[in-house]
């Protein structure tokens, strides 16, 4: 088992998302022998050298095909076997979709989904190596859980709760090595369940992925300066939504803010405001995202400062909205 | 092995078939490419495979998967004839909320491995499923039915690709060559050229057979020579087989059993006269 120490937790965060994962993969898989890793081509990519050379007959390659991946991954898991696919993000999420949505969703094969390199972790290499789209589509699949962890801690949360679902979850990592830590030490996890990060104040920021670490500086520089609590919630799960937080915060609240790094259509900005679209009273959501269009490739640094998700931008956004939500 | 047998529930099949493309009715059935598989449905389940002795709970029952979804009535026909679905369902073909829809819905109760009719899947599938058996130390077998059309899909050919490198002499998959999809003859639309070559070259053991001789699907479907070769039996086949008003003609892919169609099936059949 995989220890949630402050030391570990300084290792993966150095290591970053996909050697976490491979590594947290590989002490379930040595624990138990029907966890099978299928993965496209990407056995160094998803951190699972070490599994692939100690637990070969746990780890299948099928080479650079997706459909193909996610079709034996389902006959596996119909056989028994709790299987995790990996490949980059928008071939796991995209490539396959028309065999998610017949194996996992609709006959309700469990199977975990990876996607490495999920929003724009990798602008530099161009769009087709982004994915702000993922969320949008594997929400709109039911039987699937949509799940992006917000720093390496939280990706072993996630592999670890992932591989007890009861259903298919898909996994967004956000990688790079050295990503900020939002958790140092053991916490409370599960799925569906958002974690309050920064609990007091009345402005809620509801975050995932990278935007958490963003939106939890953005959080502290206004209280410094400002003197006034924002509220962070690092919301996880897409899906299933944690309606019970939502709910609680209407009244509790005056305004919600959230941030992901992905586009503003289907996301979770999207999950929230639907679910407050028939509720009679509720905060305003202003979200922030990416706004229907393929940004021009740059560092993910640039983009996420471009388009508002870093601490700076989503600041901004704080003291715009504050002005108005007294 | 009593080959009049098989090809004696291959007609009742072919009958059941054509009962349930009448309950059917305006919704229509695709009779076509169902009726090409009859023959090879009925060695499966009468000749070859060990599910009617071992029932659908056995871990080591053979695994029949219709990646061609859409002849679903090759696959109902066949389970209803060996006894693993009752008969009974013939009547609701179709039906709001039945089991038996145009496309097979898993159902394993009932004998259905898999939900199929997006085309392109059911190979992949069936790895999956060879690759967990053989993992288990299973002594079983899986058949997986594809289409010649549904060849076109390019995920068929990343199984094909694959199933030689897994090794996995557990797995064979059966072509119903039947020379027509939906928009016309394969020709016409997209050449599969020489398929069984092609096979071949992907490093699959290949059998080209008739696919409506009993005796030589039989003969064909026993070769397991390489125990880490998986085979691929490519049927030569009429779409609409046994059914004279639409063998070859393929306005039967999906098409009315009206009536008259359905009287003039079983005559052709050799019933009720």
């Amino acid at each position: 088992m995989m220890e949630y120490t402050k030391k570990n937790a300084k290792r993966w965060s150095i290591i970053g998302q996909r050697p976490t994962f491979g590594t947290a993969l590989f002490e379930l898989a040595k624990e138990n022998k029907n966890i099978m890793a299928v993965v496209a081509d990407v056995v160094n990519s998803a951190g699972l050298a070490n599994m692939n050379k100690e637990l070969p007959e746990q780890v299948i390659n099928v080479g650079i095909a997706e459909q193909n991946m996610m079709g034996i991954a389902a006959g596996l898991s119909s056989e028994g076997y709790t299987v995790f696919t990996a490949t980059f993000a928008p071939f796991q999420a995209m490539r396959c979709l028309e065999q998610i949505r017949v194996n996992q969703g609709y006959m309700g094969h469990k199977v975990v989904m990876v996607g490495l390199a999920g929003g724009v972790a990798y602008g530099e290499l161009g769009f087709t190596h982004c994915t702000i789209e993922d969320v949008a589509l594997l929400r709109a699949i039911p039987n699937v859980a949509v799940v992006t962890p917000a720093d390496s801690m939280e990706v072993v949360k996630i592999v670890e709760a992932a591989a007890e679902y009861p259903g298919s979850v898909y996994i967004r990592l956000m990688d790079k090595t050295g990503i900020p830590m939002v958790y140092e030490e053991d916490y409370e996890f599960a799925i569906g369940k958002a974690v309050p990060v920064i609990p007091e104040g009345d402005i809620a920021i509801i975050a995932n992925g990278p935007q958490v670490y963003h939106a939890m500086k953005a959080a502290k520089r206004y209280k410094e300066e400002h003197g006034r609590d924002i509220a962070v919630y690092d919301f996880h799960t897409v899906k299933p939504l944690d309606e019970e937080l939502l709910s609680r915060l209407v009244g509790q609240v005056k305004a919600i803010i959230t941030v992901e790094e992905h586009s503003v259509i289907g996301g979770l900005g999207s999950a929230v405001a639907e679910f407050y679209a028939d509720k009679p009273q509720h905060p305003p959501v202003y979200r922030m995202g990416f706004w229907d269009e393929y940004p021009h490739g740059a560092s993910h640094e640039t983009l996420l400062n471009k388009y508002g998700l870093d601490e700076a931008g989503i600041f901004n956004e704080i003291v715009n909205i504050a002005e108005s939500v007294h | 092995m009593n080959y009049a047998e098989i090809e004696n529930h291959a007609r009742n099949m072919r009958k059941l078939m054509l009962d349930m493309g009448k309950h059917a009715g305006g919704h229509a059935a695709h009779l076509g490419g169902a009726m090409s598989i009859a023959d090879v449905m009925a060695v499966l389940y009468f000749g070859v495979t060990n599910i009617r002795e071992k029932g659908m709970e056995s871990p080591e029952r053979d695994r029949v998967i219709l990646s061609k979804g859409h002849a679903s009535l090759g696959l109902y026909s066949a389970l209803m004839e060996a006894g693993i679905m009752d008969e009974a369902l013939k009547d609701t073909f179709e039906d709001d909320d039945s089991s038996l829809l145009g496309h097979p819905v898993q159902n394993r109760e009932i004998g259905i491995e898999f939900t199929n009719g997006s085309l392109g899947m059911g190979l992949s599938l069936g790895i999956g499923v060879a690759i967990g058996c053989k993992k288990k130390g299973l002594p079983n077998h899986v058949y997986v039915i594809l289409g010649d059309g549904e060849c076109n899909e390019g995920s068929v050919w990343e199984a094909f690709m694959s199933a030689p490198n897994f090794k996995l002499g557990n797995l064979t998959a059966i072509i119903d060559c039947n020379k027509f999809q939906l928009s016309g003859a394969n020709d016409e639309v997209m050449s599969l050229g020489n398929l069984s070559g092609k096979l071949k070259a992907f490093g699959w053991e290949t059998v080209q057979v008739d696919g409506h001789d009993v005796e030589a699907l039989c003969a064909a479907l026993a070769k397991k020579e390489d125990k880490h070769v998986p085979l691929a039996v490519v049927m030569d086949t009429v779409k609409g087989k046994g059914m004279s008003f639409a063998e070859n003609d393929n306005g039967w892919h999906h098409a009315v059993v009206t009536q008259k169609f359905y009287e003039q099936g079983l005559k052709d059949l050799g019933f009720g006269e």
